[in-house]
């Protein structure tokens, strides 16, 4: 067996028709394009830097795709800056991923004359370009980006959002000013630990007010983090873990500040500033997770900006929320339809794979209504607009999700459920320390009542659950499992139900296998029918042609009739392909969109039916989610010719559900939620919006993670649905370190409480458990979360 | 010993340089991307794309 050769653009397999060009070779004529497009302006480097660093090119002409962008206005709409000379333009490109990516998009000059500056951010995958208006325009700069395959996203919401302000940055001076006070703190007080030699009694005034000076900034900036949010939750009349936190903040703080002031010790301003700085460190890296993927995405992001209008003869560009009921517009290869539509073309063959998840391709004939959201494929079509954009059906879908959900904030339940325990605890040792002292030893009462603040402040319990679930995000996106924020992490552990939409979730969208029904075909037959099919446009015979193995022959005298099939002659046999009157099928054949005949030299030999493959594991992917006793469901808007093969898979009979419209599927997570919590939904289409709106977690499936995907909790990406048993499994292994961790605190707690309590609490005591309790639990959470992952298979390591 | 005053004082004065200088960087935008800087200054031009090169980037 031959090895396979590997595209030297893109790193794929090539197929046997592979391209060979300057002793390379290649798996389309696209990636070759790209190459000589680099080879010419001497930028081969981009090869070197990483291994086939390429996108796939599968579509390498353009035509009249980006025309849209010439339409006036745009250029306008999407630059940042603009004067007389230059324009800078802020690009999102979902492809880049490697260090080629980088010097080749900042290169990007040398293939466009005209540009003036590149500039990659790789961690929000932005690519900012300044250029020359009067050499470039916007169309070009696009058009030359995505024939190099790093096509810009552009789409409707790209228009009306606002720029983010940087929202880290201030936790990041926050915790500079923290640490900074945190370490001179820790110098000053340094002599006070040894604090028996003669020569430190007498500054310890002096680095006393000093020490005082330094915490000003930290209790004033960097803690309002905590105390900021402790009065907002007070507010609401809602406790979270910010309120212990707070408390224990400001005991030491004015506990410290009376010591300075009487003179009467040196204060616990170490142990504060410390404090502070870590908890900030922990919520930076809790919090510190995808910034380039986007969970919010709205209807705005499927469609694009701008879109062709027949005015009389004469095209012009128009933005789509300019189109108006009765506009006539053109939609050419690959556009997405902005509004609901009639179809004015003799027929068109729409992509619905964004709304339904179905990935083959349907034909349409002349006056059908087409909702906005499709995608048309294959030949240009015309089309009336029915109603404008905000009006449209995918717009509706939309906006009957429940109003005014929130995602889950950010803020973990479990651990704002025991922070309420612990305030209750701490107050109640606090006032009876204080209640034991006040007849014995007045002084001594608030001495006691102090301590105990000072020493129970939560930070343990503030540090456990930012430290464990920042790592588990981590290594769950390394695997291919993006999380919104932590809060997911304690709503997955809670999962009692999981509900499966079924096309391009359970199945795999991009493989569709054709099922032959008919006479045994020899090798040469096969042979001669790819070649024919792919000599066709038509979305039925390009799947036939990449999905039958052989080679392709010269086809000669080839006819394509629209809407019947293709005929041709190659290798010495004639071969027709498409509908059954077209083939001269017997009447009582099956006779659908997704079948296609065949006769071979006028014999009707059969036909191949095309359907959806199941993804690999779904079946033990089942049968473990069984085993953790989770409730299945499966939501299809197929009709029930799978109920069947389903009913196999699931080994349940129940809960498949078939002829599911958005609005079923919704009201169907609903009821459900009245019977049990802990409702997960798994879907990937549009259709699903809702679903995975109203569901306790909504996870989207997507091939390619940086498509478009419905607003979400998380995204998948394909290969990892099968492993969703042992996602659960994590994390509900995740809840039981964080557990663990808080008792661990709460035995260092119990050891510093006992000092505390008879009001001996030396503040080089608090310094020094302080310290080691926070590391020893950040090591504990980190590396025990670590260890789990690998015990189920997910890769922790970078 | 009272040198060690103005030592310490001396010392403050130079950490809040470096202080000055992180919170500086930080509003300065050197944080937000903090891969694409690291890979851009180990790439080097080639010797033989200097004959060709054009369009330099300013």
């Amino acid at each position: 067996m031959l090895t396979d050769t590997i595209c030297y653009h893109c790193g794929e397999i090539c197929t046997p028709d592979k391209i060979e060009y300057d002793q390379k070779s290649f798996c389309c004529t696209g990636c070759k394009l790209v190459y000589e497009i680099l080879a010419e302006n001497n930028l081969c480097t981009y090869y070197e830097l990483d291994q086939q660093p390429g996108q796939t090119i599968k579509e390498h002409y353009l035509g009249d795709r980006f025309a849209y962008l010439d339409a006036p206005g745009i250029t306008e709409k999407l630059q940042t800056f603009r004067d007389e000379n230059s324009v800078h333009l802020r690009f999102h490109i979902p492809a880049m991923h490697c260090s080629s990516c980088i010097w080749l998009l900042e290169n990007f000059g040398r293939i466009s004359p005209g540009i003036l500056r590149s500039q990659v951010d790789f961690i929000h995958k932005q690519f900012l370009v300044v250029y020359n208006p009067a050499i470039l325009s916007l169309r070009k700069i696009v058009e030359s980006l995505t024939l190099i395959g790093y096509e810009p996203e552009l789409n409707l919401q790209q228009l009306s959002k606002v720029p983010e302000k940087k929202k880290s940055r201030i936790r990041i001076i926050r915790i500079g000013v923290a640490g900074f006070a945190f370490g001179n703190i820790m110098l000053l007080s340094f002599p006070e630990y040894l604090a028996e030699t003669r020569s430190a009694v007498e500054f310890s005034r002096t680095f006393g007010y000093l020490n005082l000076l330094l915490s000003l900034p930290v209790f004033f900036f960097s803690s309002w983090e905590f105390i900021g949010s402790a009065i907002k939750s007070f507010r609401q009349k809602a406790i979270n873990i910010d309120v212990p936190l707070a408390i224990g903040i400001i005991a030491i703080f004015l506990r410290s500040v009376y010591e300075v002031l009487s003179g009467s010790g040196p204060g616990y301003f170490d142990s504060m500033t410390g404090l502070v700085f870590f908890m900030l460190i922990g919520r930076n890296f809790q919090d510190k997770t995808f910034s380039w993927l986007s969970f919010e995405r709205d209807y705005n992001s499927y469609l694009p900006i701008a879109v062709t209008r027949l005015k009389g003869i004469k095209e012009e560009s128009v933005a789509v929320n300019d189109l108006q009921v009765n506009d006539r517009i053109i939609l050419r290869n690959q556009d997405i339809i902005p509004a609901d539509i009639t179809l004015l073309s003799e027929q068109a063959d729409v992509d619905y794979s964004f709304i339904t998840g179905e990935s083959r391709p349907v034909t349409c004939l002349r006056g059908e209504r087409v909702f906005a959201g499709a995608r048309i494929i294959g030949t240009p079509a015309e089309a009336l607009v029915q109603k404008q954009v905000s009006q449209s059906y995918i717009t509706q879908l939309w906006n009957q999700s429940p109003a005014g959900k929130t995602f889950i904030s950010g803020f973990s339940r479990l651990t704002s459920v025991i922070s309420k325990w612990f305030i209750a605890v701490t107050l109640l040792v606090a006032v009876g320390g204080w209640w034991y002292w006040y007849p014995i030893e007045p002084a001594r009462a608030i001495n006691a009542f102090t301590s105990v603040l000072v020493i129970a402040c939560a930070c343990a319990l503030a540090l456990s659950a930012p430290f464990t679930f920042g790592n588990m995000l981590r290594i769950l996106g390394r695997n291919g499992i993006y999380l919104r924020n932590a809060a997911v992490i304690e709503k997955l552990a809670d999962v009692r139900t999981v509900v499966f939409d079924k096309t391009g979730t359970l199945t795999v969208p991009e493989v569709i296998s054709n099922a032959w029904s008919g006479n045994k075909l020899t090798l040469p037959e096969l042979d001669a029918i790819r070649s024919v099919a792919a000599a066709s446009n038509h979305p039925l015979s390009r799947q036939l042609a990449n999905s039958i193995q052989g080679s392709i022959i010269p086809v000669s005298s080839v006819v394509e009739l629209p809407g019947m099939g293709i005929q041709g002659n190659s290798g010495g046999l004639s071969i027709f392909l498409g509908k059954s009157e077209y083939c001269n099928a017997p009447g009582q054949v099956a006779s659908d969109s997704s079948v296609v005949h065949v006769s071979v030299n006028g014999k009707y030999y059969g036909f191949f039916k095309s359907a959806n493959a199941y993804r690999k594991g779904v079946l033990d992917l089942m049968h473990n989610l069984k085993s953790d006793r989770i409730q299945l469901a499966i939501l299809s808007g197929d009709n029930d010719s799978e109920r069947q093969r389903l009913t196999e898979l699931t080994g349940q009979s129940e809960n498949l559900h078939f002829n599911q419209r958005p609005e079923d599927k919704l009201k169907y997570i609903r009821e459900l939620q009245h019977k049990s919590s802990g409702v997960l939904m798994a879907g990937d289409g549009l259709n699903d919006a809702g679903a995975l709106f109203q569901s306790d977690v909504g996870l989207a499936v997507a091939a390619d993670v940086n498509n478009f995907s419905p607003a979400c909790d998380g995204i998948l990406t394909g290969n990892q649905l099968v492993n969703l048993a042992d996602l659960l499994a994590y994390a509900r292994s995740g809840i039981r370190i964080i557990i663990v961790s808080f008792i661990i605190s709460l035995l260092y707690n119990a050891f510093g409480l006992y000092y505390a309590v008879t009001g001996n609490l030396s503040p080089m005591f608090a310094a020094i458990l302080m310290p080691i309790s926070t590391t020893s639990l950040v090591l504990f959470t980190v590396l025990s979360s670590s260890y789990k992952a690998r015990s189920l298979g997910f890769v922790a390591k970078p | 010993m009272s040198v060690i005053l103005i030592l310490i004082g001396s010392s403050i004065l130079v950490a809040g340089g470096f202080l000055l200088a992180f919170l500086w960087s930080v509003n300065d935008g050197q944080y937000d991307d903090d891969i694409s800087p690291a890979v851009r200054i180990l790439i080097e031009p080639k010797i033989t794309d200097t004959t060709t090169t054009t369009s330099k980037k300013i």
